[in-house]
């Protein structure tokens, strides 16, 4: 059986200064059937822009420029703009990160379930409604009846996340993009909602596309983690194997500057430099400016992608070369750590 | 709900009582009572006369409080005959002032209700259509316009609407009112249409500007996402979210309705609040005058708290306490 999501070359481009810059750069990747696939990366590598992108949302004057994106097989870049509209909620759903300005301020939150139910099903207001209610339950939003009567503000945030969460079930989609669920929650909200989307995960058997940032997420919820810098995957990996043996001098970095996985008392490692801004990417890898272990090589051309394990690929130049030497040991911490 | 209008009543009051120094300081300190008699009877009349008129006109009082007559003086008459909606009569043609106000208010409402009207529905549709094509060249093209129409001085689109339409085409008197319902809408139409073309550029940018804010917002693109069309979007989401800022600039222009307009109403003819205000200016009327501002100030004070009062109806997050 086919993945679910299969990503192809998806290349999303913004004018700027007078040329278009791959902002989400010949991405290639697949979510599988009840998979939960986590994107990583720091601000400004894309993740964002890469969700938008799949719901084919990407805001003006940005665009789509290449690749193919298949839902169960159907592409979605060739749908009219009608039929993607009905792909939207219901093949697709998203949550976003910003719980508190992502729902509507002057429209009470069970009517805009409702509307998000209308939207895909004909039925009646009131059976929208009652759904609406199922739905605040299922999400585990307390006094479900009276709560769909209230405004966004009169919720607090992580109530807030429950319903955007609950409105991006209401027509069953089988992808979820998460996009920084909780990046905006309290800590304890946050692991409240990670384990509520888990179990609607379980629930329902729909794939979800975790975007996050924070990696003690990822080992919560992810089945396999894609790494993204500057617009490009470097790393793919299921999640213990990225967790064990990452390959990626950047993917490496990343973990070691995790303060759960470093050694106490010490200064954390961090990662020189800065992420390049788009406009100035340079022709070969996009980390080799940062990187210990970058070669002649790394700043001309771009590395394809090795196979690292069992659907573990890297795009690195030294890691490859180290692979036909002898393998290139990682010192750093386990996923127990955390 | 009722404490809060009471509130901000009492700041209204405090307002209108700045308001009304101010006026004094202007009509009865700077421009003492002896100016405006003379403006009215002119510099060589003899002293006795000034004085008379001054008697007539209930001038004849000390300016300010002071030991022996502290509350016989012109101040407190001031503020007594203006609290009190005892406007007095003209400087200048000695006709009661409240009788005038009566008069005038039907054709400035006959004028501005209609224009005011028409101004909202033209221009809140076009605005719309405006921001759903944002960045094409139909939004382009209609900011250009816009700009454009707001350009253009008003007394251009009065002298050429009144050569071209009144005298070249005669579809219309060039000036003048009846108040006889049948033929009020041959003198009003030509104001109207000019009143309504010449707010349009500036209605369009502001409302634009609001739509295009709204478009932009988190919540637009949570309704993107749940597979919502772009009208739906614009009808639902962002023109309800709109109505916040839309309501300010409306709701508040209401009261005005009722002062007429200063420039339509002299160009046309329309015996308005407009044009007394101007007739007034003119004619050194000064007792008119200070009617006139002073009623402006308290339909600000009224704009401001129906302007407050309208949140409450479009937004659930404002709760009136």
């Amino acid at each position: 059986m086919t993945a679910l999501l299969q990503v192809a070359g998806l290349t999303t481009c913004f004018p700027m200064s007078q040329k278009n810059v791959p902002i989400v750069d010949a991405l290639d990747f697949e979510v599988g059937r009840g998979e939960v696939l986590a994107l990583v990366g720091e601000s400004g590598s894309g993740k964002s822009m890469t969700a938008l992108s799949l719901m084919r949302l990407v805001p003006k004057p940005g665009r789509i420029t290449a690749g193919s994106v298949r839902l169960d097989g159907q592409e979605l870049l060739d749908l009219s703009v009608r039929s993607m509209r009905s792909v939207r909620g219901s093949g697709v759903a998203m949550i976003f990160q910003e719980p508190m300005t992502s729902l509507n301020p002057v429209i009470r939150v069970g009517e805009q379930v409702v509307e998000a139910i209308r939207l895909h099903e004909r039925v009646s207001r009131g059976a929208a409604l009652d759904r609406c209610r199922e739905l605040f339950e299922q999400v585990g939003i307390p006094d479900a009846a009276e709560r769909v009567n209230a405004y966004p503000h009169q919720l607090s945030g992580g109530l807030k996340q429950r319903v955007m969460i609950a409105m991006a079930l209401s027509a069953r989609p089988r992808l979820l993009i998460a996009d920084e669920p909780t990046t905006a929650l309290d800590v304890t909200v946050q692991a409240q909602i990670l384990r509520l989307l888990q179990e609607l995960q379980e629930e329902t058997g729909m794939s979800i596309l975790l975007i996050t940032h924070d990696l003690g997420i990822v080992n919560e919820l992810a089945d396999r983690v894609a790494v993204l810098y500057a617009g490009r995957i470097v790393e793919t990996a299921p999640r213990t194997a990225l967790f064990k043996t990452p390959k990626h001098p950047y993917t490496q970095g990343l973990l070691r500057s995790m303060p759960a996985l470093a050694p106490s008392g010490e200064r954390l490692p961090e990662i020189p430099g800065m992420v390049p801004s788009p406009s100035d990417w340079p022709l070969g890898c996009r980390f080799a400016s940062r990187c210990a272990r970058a070669m002649d090589q790394c700043s001309q051309s771009l590395p394809e992608f090795t196979d690292q394990g069992p659907r573990h690929t890297v795009a690195c130049y030294a890691v490859s070369q180290a692979d036909s030497q002898s393998g290139h040991g990682w010192a750093g911490g386990t996923p127990e750590g955390l | 709900m009722g404490a809060y209008v009471i509130r901000r009543l009492s700041y209204g009051a405090v307002v209108v009582f700045g308001v009304l120094f101010l006026l004094f300081i202007l009509f009865f300190a700077v421009t003492s009572p002896d100016d405006i008699a003379r403006k009215a009877l002119g510099e060589r009349v003899p002293p006795a006369v000034v004085e008379q008129w001054k008697v007539n006109h209930g001038y004849d009082k000390p300016l300010f409080p002071a030991p022996g007559h502290w509350a016989d003086n012109m101040l407190v008459e001031h503020y007594r005959r203006m609290l009190t909606f005892d406007f007095g009569r003209s400087d200048a043609d000695d006709t009661p002032i409240l009788e005038r106000i009566r008069k005038g208010m039907g054709p400035s409402l006959a004028l501005t209700i209609p224009l005011f009207v028409l101004s909202v529905l033209v221009a809140i549709p076009l605005s719309l259509l405006v921001a759903f094509f944002r960045e094409t060249y139909i939004d382009r093209a209609g900011v250009i316009l816009a700009v454009l129409a707001m350009s253009v001085s008003v007394l251009l689109y009065i002298i050429g609407a009144q050569y071209l339409v009144g005298k070249v085409l005669h579809w219309f008197p060039i000036s003048g009112f009846d108040s006889d319902p049948r033929v009020i809408v041959r003198f009003l139409a030509l104001p109207i249409m000019i009143g309504v073309a010449n707010g349009l550029g500036g209605d369009i940018r502001f409302y634009r500007t609001v739509f295009l804010e709204e478009s932009n917002t988190d919540y637009v693109r949570t309704a993107r996402a749940k597979g919502c069309g772009e009208i739906r979007i614009m009808s639902r989401h962002v023109f309800r979210n709109s109505l916040i800022p839309l309501l300010t600039r409306i709701v508040v222009a209401i009261p005005f309705l009722f002062t007429g307009s200063l420039l339509l109403e002299s160009f046309f003819g329309i015996p308005g609040l407009g044009a007394i205000t101007v007739d007034a200016i003119q004619g050194n009327d000064f007792s008119v005058l200070r009617t006139m501002v002073y009623i402006g100030s308290l339909l600000f004070v009224v704009g401001q708290i129906l302007t407050d009062l309208s949140y409450a109806l479009v937004d659930p997050r404002v709760r009136l306490e």
